[in-house]
């Protein structure tokens, strides 16, 4: 079998990752931070690694601004939710997926300002373009770091000096690229910052995170839930403090435990080191493609402009055809269709039918790459 | 002089990370419930040895622990 479907989640999970979970339930089986006891101080002591990890990660100087979620759909959730108000200005781009975009597209039912900037074809952005449309007194600007129908990495970097010029915020959606991409907020001066724990960074699915910079004022926001958090139990309102103020209920100890092996396993790998060969997988992936009759790539043209997710359509072959024979023929496995992102395929130019997106990632082989190939030259053919 | 202080912080994550920051400088700390004479809340505290305070305050404050309050504690 082929795994290429990293950028739906990664598989199989490095083994510490499953021990971590496993001692999580044997060993640190208490409610972190809500009973006192040293089954309840060991939980807690593990998501407080978590919460280091984290932040050394994504180069965050202070643990406790990271907010733990069940996934990355939640983290944007409670980050737009938080902030914004009706009639907020929110600028945001034609390469969003439905995590960004449905949330958006329901604060805007209550009278959110909503901006679309256009992408081009091979889902870049026009900078002078978003430029224009980020007006001064704009609240925020929400960003895909990547594109999970066509890798296009966007330049965070730009977009958040771009924001911050017209005094608006900048929120990053790390889905693609945490693990895959280096990232140091301080450099690419995010504001918030969205991220999940089950695919780049190899966590199990369950996890995801909030991580929230300088510039964002806490006391504003809405704590958007509310309930136990373990601290100031004498009072009926919501702490303000983070991680408080967004974390409530009984956390997914098992699964940020197992986060925190994710994370510390692709930081002992190193992350540059993992870009380095997604990027030689990439290259290998697309150069091969070329030569397939009937083949069109999408997405930008050099492996370092993109992530190694790929999209394709065969001419003459339906998508679902394609990524059907490719799991029941070759046992190689993809995903089909609008991969959540209607915004991306209209971008692209394949809304409806979509497209085949093959996602190499971390365990992925030069040969399994050969092998995708040489499937793809034979499902082109007949 | 008392034989401990008690820290306390805003939330059990503050506790966790209190102990952690401190314990990689080398200071001995026992998280504790919260005394009930100090306060209402029902999360934990960080227990330190009395000499150490203003090593540990310094420890907190440079990796932005907030803290709530120091107490003597016996």
């Amino acid at each position: 079998m082929i795994y290429l479907d990293y950028a739906a989640t990664s598989w199989p999970k490095p083994p510490e990752v499953l021990k971590a979970m496993v001692d999580f339930l044997e060993r640190a089986g208490g409610n972190p931070g809500r009973s006192g006891h040293r089954l309840s101080i060991a939980a807690g002591r593990v998501i407080n690694e978590a919460r280091e990890a984290a932040a050394e990660c994504f180069g965050s100087g202070d643990p406790l601004r990271v907010i733990f979620t069940p996934n990355v759909t939640y983290a944007l959730n409670v980050g737009l939710q938080a902030l914004l108000q009706p009639g907020d200005r929110v600028v945001t781009t034609g390469i969003e997926h439905n995590s960004v975009m449905r949330p958006l597209r329901e604060l805007a039912k209550t009278g959110l300002d909503l901006v679309v900037a256009p992408c081009d074809p091979t889902g870049g952005i026009d900078l002078d373009a978003l430029r224009r449309l980020v007006t001064p007194g704009t609240r925020l600007v929400v960003a895909n770091h990547a594109s999970n129908v066509v890798g296009t990495i966007l330049p965070a970097a730009d977009i958040a000096a771009i924001s911050h010029h017209a005094g608006a915020l900048f929120m990053l959606d790390a889905a693609q690229t945490a693990g895959v991409l280096p990232i140091d907020l301080k450099t690419l001066d995010v504001d918030l910052f969205a991220f999940t724990g089950h695919k780049g960074l190899h966590g199990p699915p369950g996890t995801g995170g909030l991580i929230l910079g300088e510039r964002v004022d806490v006391d504003a926001m809405r704590p958007v839930f509310a309930g136990g958090t373990g601290s100031r139990s004498e009072r009926e309102q919501q702490p303000e403090i983070l991680p408080d103020k967004f974390e409530v209920g009984t956390p997914n100890g098992v699964g940020i435990a197992g986060l925190a092996a994710g994370i510390r396993h692709v930081m002992a790998h190193g992350i540059a080191a993992i870009r380095s060969d997604e990027m030689a997988l990439t290259a290998q992936l697309c150069a091969g493609l070329t030569t397939i009759p009937g083949v069109q790539i999408y997405g930008p043209g050099s492996p370092a402009a993109r992530t190694a997710t790929v999209s394709v359509t065969l001419a003459g072959k339906s998508v679902s055809e394609v990524g059907w024979r490719l799991d029941d023929e070759f046992e190689i496995l993809t995903r089909v269709g609008l991969h959540c992102s209607p915004a991306t395929h209209r971008t692209i130019g394949t809304f409806p039918e979509g497209t085949v997106r093959l996602a190499p990632g971390l365990a992925t082989t030069p040969a399994e790459i050969d092998a995708t190939l040489r499937a793809l030259s034979a499902i082109a053919r007949g | 002089m008392p034989r401990y202080r008690v820290i306390l912080v805003h939330t059990t994550a503050a506790a966790m990370r209190g102990e952690a920051v401190l314990n990689r400088a080398g200071l001995g700390v026992k998280l504790i419930p919260v005394p009930r004479n100090l306060s209402s809340d029902c999360g934990l505290a960080i227990r330190i040895a009395a000499q150490d305070r203003e090593q540990a305050l310094t420890v907190l404050a440079r990796e932005r622990v907030e803290i709530a309050g120091v107490h003597d504690m016996e």
